[in-house]
């Protein structure tokens, strides 16, 4: 029998997503997919499973979800209060989720995209080759409360592993690279921007983030006159207004906007997850210095799950201590350790 | 000035070889040819092409694919012919898609048509007798940008923007027809209604059109577009296609 999630309750913003949906940007549509992938990959890791599976993606604040049996789950990116009946369970790991159990997840305490990762994966309707919603383009909609999902088949079995969380959710420093319209900006232009210090703007969604800063506009030579271009995942338009816009997955696939540069992949999540205000500034790098930065990343994303610590429990709050494996790597008699699901 | 064709790496997610910096039809015809060029060269590179206006992008992971070697076979298939007078792709869809004009339903053919200089039936007249290319697809899912029209209907887009046209509209501007995908805001003016989706996501085939198709939008009756609304619900609005060769 298939097991049903349930959105008891679901938060204004919830999606289904996954790493996006390739393959048609000739046809007008962008790949769009999780805002953090590496939230993705992090789930993917906790669980012990492909990282190709679609998840729940939770804009500030989560909502309530019950299974209909035993499921596991994982938690991932910016950071909520989450609880199972009422007890306290840690994020950035993985827990078993026992049928009827009420689990809720609220607001975010640092970042802005939190991740709920099901063993199995969200089972949904794939819609042109992915389940990743769409929401510019009208590819699935913000979750209700009251929908429901089939989770597929869970091959894996443990739960109660964590990950070490990184620095994506404070803003800082993001690197970009010069794109086909940089040399459009002044030398000026260029120098000023890198010196600015940036806040995240209220204004934010899966299509892109403003950035706020006193002082005046950025402007291009002829700004107004460029011919809508093709847009990749990134790239910072400055508007009319003369403020940067860093484009995201879910962007239109042209834009008629100068761009003064690309965010480097890796350093995309950041400028997603930096909460309203959070401060950022940005820096060229060379094509050749991205390269080798993204390079480490990929690697750094592949060994993840060696990064897999096992929670530390305390018996004396521990809540169903009988269902927590105890002696931490153990490992059962039928199972060959080497035999882990990709 | 020998500055286009222009290579150039777009983030690190591709490369852009740029035929213009301005709209023609050479330009446009051009970044169609290449791009089918390149698709039919299946360089395992590249994992995805598209066309902006005046542009061919190759989706290429830069991070793991050497940009030299690549850059190399980019000029030497560009150097294999004129891209601006290539014959277009082989194999492309004409389009005719019944168009009603002006009415309430599409109010500001009468607006338009005064800025290209006509009066609302001789625009009509020329519009419906107007054979389009796709130029592009961009800003929603399928959405055309057709072109180009008569020098005469080299308009501007509106100061104000409509606040919401419908799926299927038919709007102009700057020698530029766009038959929108969803709802939505616009500087374009609205000058006719059609039946049209550009965009079926549960289909067979999601996307209508593609890059290169051209298209005709002869006048029918309120009567006639009714009609078809209630009879077809493929998302065709009674659309008559035959391939270009």
């Amino acid at each position: 029998m298939t097991t049903t999630l349930t959105i008891v309750q679901a938060g204004p913003a919830l999606t289904i997503q996954d790493l996006g949906r390739a393959g048609w940007l000739a046809q007008g549509l962008t790949k769009g997919g999780a805002a953090d992938p590496v939230a993705i990959h992090e789930g993917a890791a906790l669980l012990g499973q492909s990282p190709d599976l679609a998840a729940i993606e939770m804009t500030g604040t989560g909502g309530t979800f019950t299974a209909d049996a035993d499921i596991r789950i994982a938690l991932t990116g910016a950071s909520m209060a989450a609880k199972i009946d009422g007890d306290p369970i840690a994020w950035n790991a993985g827990h078993l989720l026992p049928a009827g159990a009420k689990l809720t997840i609220g607001g975010a305490t640092s970042g802005t995209y939190g991740y709920l990762h099901i063993g199995g994966g969200i089972a949904s309707d794939p819609v042109l080759g992915a389940r990743a919603t769409h929401l510019s383009a009208g590819l699935g909609a913000a979750l209700k409360s009251g929908d429901s999902f089939p989770v597929g088949p869970d091959k894996g079995r443990e739960t109660g592993m964590k990950l070490p969380r990184d620095t994506r959710f404070d803003g800082g420093v993001v690197r970009v690279v010069a794109s086909m319209q940089t040399d459009r900006f002044a030398p000026e232009e260029r120098e000023r921007f890198i010196a600015t210090q940036f806040a995240r703007d209220p204004r934010a969604n899966r299509m892109g983030v403003r950035m706020d800063h006193d002082g005046a506009g950025f402007h291009a030579e002829g700004g107004l006159t460029i011919l809508s271009e093709v847009i990749v995942p990134g790239d910072i338009q400055i508007t009319g207004d003369g403020a940067p816009f860093v484009l995201m997955g879910e962007s239109q696939t042209t834009g008629g906007y100068p761009r003064i540069g690309t965010v480097i992949p890796r350093d995309l999540p950041r400028v997603a997850q930096a909460p309203a205000g959070t401060k950022i500034t940005f820096e060229f790098v060379t094509l050749e210095q991205a390269i080798t930065l993204e390079t480490q990343h990929r690697r750094d994303v592949k060994a993840l799950p060696g990064q897999l610590t096992a929670l530390v429990r305390d018996p004396a709050t521990i809540r169903n201590l009988m269902e927590y494996q105890l002696v931490g790597g153990a490992v059962s008699a039928k199972e060959n350790p080497f035999e882990k699901d990709a | 000035m020998n500055q286009f064709p222009r290579i150039q790496t777009v983030g690190l997610s591709g490369i852009l070889i740029s035929f213009s910096d301005t709209m023609s039809e050479p330009a446009n015809r051009a970044a169609l040819s290449f791009r089918a060029a390149i698709d039919a060269a299946d360089w395992p590179e590249v994992s995805e092409t598209s066309t902006s206006l005046v542009s061919t992008f190759l989706q290429v992971d830069l991070v793991t694919q050497p940009l030299d070697a690549m850059l190399t076979r980019l000029n030497d298939l560009l150097e294999t012919q004129d891209w601006y007078t290539a014959p277009l792709p082989a194999g492309r869809t004409l389009w005719h898609i019944p168009t009603v004009y002006g009415t309430d339903l599409a109010p500001q053919l009468e607006e338009a048509a005064e800025l290209a200089g006509l009066d609302p039936d001789a625009a009509i007249a020329q519009l419906s007798q107007a054979r389009v290319r796709v130029l592009t697809i961009g800003f929603a899912p399928g959405q055309p940008y057709m072109g180009e029209l008569p020098e005469n209907w080299d308009i501007p887009r509106q100061q104000a923007l409509t606040k919401s046209v419908p799926a299927g509209a038919l709007i102009v501007a700057i020698r530029q027809l766009i038959i929108f995908t969803n709802a939505s805001p616009t500087g374009w003016r609205h000058i006719g209604q059609t039946a049209f989706k550009t965009f079926r996501p549960l289909s067979d085939r999601p996307f209508s059109l593609s890059p290169g198709d051209e298209l005709c939008f002869p006048s029918v009756s309120r009567s006639t577009l009714e009609k078809i609304m209630a009879t077809d619900d493929s998302g065709a609005g009674g659309a008559e296609t035959e391939v270009l060769s």
